[in-house]
């Protein structure tokens, strides 16, 4: 996974709210078995308008995306995620998130910030004309006219952006706690295993 | 003595296997649930770094999503093909990847073959008070047995594949209470219909939802799994419902449920699967049972319902400003205006299926209603889905196949179908649907499809009538 810390660059004033994983990426892009090239078919029903902000060359491959309420609801499809990295965003800046869409995010490197709806509102104006600067090590959304919103974010999410470490190989590392856990159920609920 | 707990932490407590300084957990997953869309990206990843399955005894793969619901089988008992060359590349790595991880598999063409969350309780794989997960956001659905259960993403999917557990932060807990009892035509559907529409699509986020009072009680498993199956449209990660004698009844004698003595010593454990009293939830709602009619979706979000009586509303009726616009939105992607009665809307396709609604008491309240009665000539594509090969069997021998036929609805093999729009089911762009399935998302049932989610009830009087119609005018 790369690495995520600074983010610079133009964010796409999307603004919408309940943006479900449908809208990401419509059901009919799911029928693969690869990871790669999502990013054609993200946010394919709003691209049919061929003035869509996804097209304008001004935010041709930005990073950041600015979205309403809610965001990734619906469908648990990881590729939601997946499409959005292939099109380049490293960072979305929401009010709220649906909680799947936000764990496969942090998965698959892309950042979730969430800020409250009078600083997304805000970072629309500016979105407009000019780059947004994202910093996960200070938790912090600046624009270059003095703006500065700091979002929460969990540690252990945190750190595993900036490091780029991918969570098997970290609970992995707890191999023993889990074969114990293991031992102790089947002496607790032995029934709990499938009987056939 | 221990602080009063919710159902929800009992479990999670009794699932934890290691707790971070920052309060994420190691959870321990009882059952996986498998199917070919979100597992083949898994199961790549596993073999790109050299793992194995840690425990395939606790993992249940079957395919549903992608297969078609037409005949699977030629005369002479062969395989027919798959048209869609990438549902059959799905399908095959599927049935490559489980037999080469050791995976229980339940094939296409076994009778047991079907919806994996109908599977899950039927097959008694899902029980109370384990942990499951599935790649697909409507595992919630076995919450309606009492086990906490979640969609969960690729990535996920192959953490739990090679770890057996997550990596979760507890959620908060929230309780819906629906007291009383229902008017007659008001099903679980009707009932987690208009929870959504009350609570909100976004209402439950961060949120696993318990459903109590008396009117949850008294539905049956199918039922409860109805409810609980949409716990994520109203922004829950999960739906949970007590164990009880109910519930005990239905998985008694299933074949992976507990036997002898094994069966008595977990039925003592699911029954202190309860709320203890004096346990406090973070956000309670109570809704009376006597307020829920027959209820349809007018817009693109399940949060849009009316009861049938009702009338498309007016956007500018909304507080919410982007509520407002996203209301517009709605209407104008689901041609419809303002002040129109929801019975006056004609509809030309009718879903009986899915995960929601698909299993043998869906089937007996469809029948029901078209019993003896046609299908309106506006009415284009009517298909009934059972939810499973066993299901199907079930309502065969009990006649329902014939009734739908007879009636002039198709009655297909069991899988997703036009639950979402990956297989060949799906509805024409500009079209309507009157849909027992969970999601009346924008392009769900195929590009520019328009649903309106209902019960089977519902929709078996939407496929006679060629509108939405009140059931209550066509129950003897
Ligand atoms: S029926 Fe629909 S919601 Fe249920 S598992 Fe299949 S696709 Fe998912």
């Amino acid at each position: 996974m790369t690495p995520l810390n600074q983010v610079e660059g133009r964010a796409i004033p999307l603004g919408l709210k309940n943006v479900d994983t449908d809208v990401i990426i419509p059901a009919h892009w799911l029928k693969t078995t690869t990871r790669e090239g999502m990013g054609r078919g993200a946010f394919e029903s709003i691209r049919k308008d061929p003035d869509n902000l996804f097209d304008r060359a001004e935010f041709k491959g930005a990073p950041i995306l600015i979205a309403g309420d809610n965001f990734g609801c619906g469908s648990s499809r990881e590729h939601a995620a997946w499409a959005l990295g292939d099109l380049g965003i490293r960072v979305v800046i929401a009010p709220s998130y649906s909680d799947i869409f936000s764990g496969n995010a942090v998965k698959n490197g892309i950042l979730p910030v969430v800020l409250p709806q009078a600083a997304i509102d805000r970072l629309m104006e500016v979105a407009a004309t000019d780059p947004v600067h994202v910093d996960l090590e200070h938790q912090t959304v600046t624009t270059q006219f003095q703006d500065r919103f700091t979002f929460e974010i969990d540690p252990f999410r945190k750190m595993c952006l900036i490091e780029g470490l991918d969570e098997i190989s970290l609970t992995e590392k707890s191999d023993a706690a889990i074969g114990d856990y293991e031992k102790q159920l089947d002496a607790e609920r032995p029934w709990m295993r499938p009987a056939a | 003595m221990t602080r009063p707990r919710t159902l929800y932490e009992k479990i999670w407590d009794a699932h934890v296997v290691e707790q971070r300084p920052d309060g994420t957990c190691l959870i321990f997953i009882d059952r996986h649930l498998v199917h070919e869309v979100t597992s083949p990206q898994a199961f790549a990843g596993l073999r790109a770094n050299g793992r194995t399955v840690r425990r395939p005894d606790l993992t249940l793969a079957v395919p549903d999503h992608n297969v078609p619901t037409t005949a699977r089988l030629d005369a002479a008992g062969n395989r027919l093909p798959i048209a869609d060359p990438e549902s059959a590349a799905q399908l095959a790595a599927l049935e490559k990847n489980a037999p080469e991880y050791g995976i229980r598999y339940i094939d296409a063409v076994a009778p047991e073959q079907g919806i994996v969350h109908v599977v899950g309780p039927e097959q008694g794989f899902s029980l109370p008070g384990t942990t499951i997960v599935c790649g697909d956001s409507h595992t919630a659905c076995h919450g309606g047995i009492g086990a906490l259960a979640f969609g969960i993403g690729t990535s996920e999917v192959e953490h739990v594949l090679a770890t057996q557990t997550l990596l979760l932060q507890p959620s908060k807990t929230m309780e819906v209470r629906v007291e009383g009892e229902v008017g007659p035509g008001v099903t679980a559907k009707d009932i987690i219909l208009h929870i959504t529409g009350t609570i909100g699509a976004a209402g439950g986020t961060g949120h696993v939802i318990e459903y109590t009072g008396s009117a949850i009680r008294a539905l049956s498993v199918e039922g409860r799994l109805t409810v609980s199956n949409m716990a994520i449209e109203g922004g829950a990660r999960a739906g949970l419902i007590a164990p009880d004698e109910t519930t005990f009844e239905y998985l008694k004698g299933r074949p992976y449920a507990p036997k002898g003595a094994d069966w008595d010593a977990a039925v003592a454990w699911w029954k202190s699967l309860t709320t203890d009293p004096g346990a406090t939830y973070d956000k309670v709602v109570v809704i009376d049972a006597a307020d829920i009619a027959p209820s349809v979706t007018w817009g693109t979000s399940p949060e849009d319902v009316v009861p049938i009586t009702g009338v498309v509303p007016d956007p500018a009726s909304f507080a919410d400003p982007s509520k407002q616009v996203a209301a517009a939105k709605s209407l104008a992607y689901m041609g419809l205006e303002p002040g129109t009665r929801m019975q006056d809307v004609s509809i030309e396709n009718i879903f009986i299926g899915s995960c929601t609604n698909s299993r043998i008491e869906d089937m007996r309240a469809a029948a029901a209603i078209v019993k003896g009665r046609k299908k309106a000539d506006n009415v284009k594509w009517a298909i009934v889905v059972p939810g499973s090969g066993l299901v199907k069997a079930q309502a065969e021998a009990e006649g329902l196949d014939r009734i739908f036929t007879e009636a002039g609805l198709e009655w297909r093999e069991p899988g997703c179908s036009a639950c979402l729009a990956m297989n060949p089911d799906k509805v024409s762009a500009g079209e309507r649907c009157a849909s027992t399935s969970n999601r009346n998302f924008v392009g769900r049932q195929g590009p520019g499809s328009r649903t309106h989610l209902v019960s089977p009830a519902m929709a078996a009087a939407a496929a006679v009538t060629g509108k939405l119609t009140d059931v209550r005018e066509l129950m003897a």
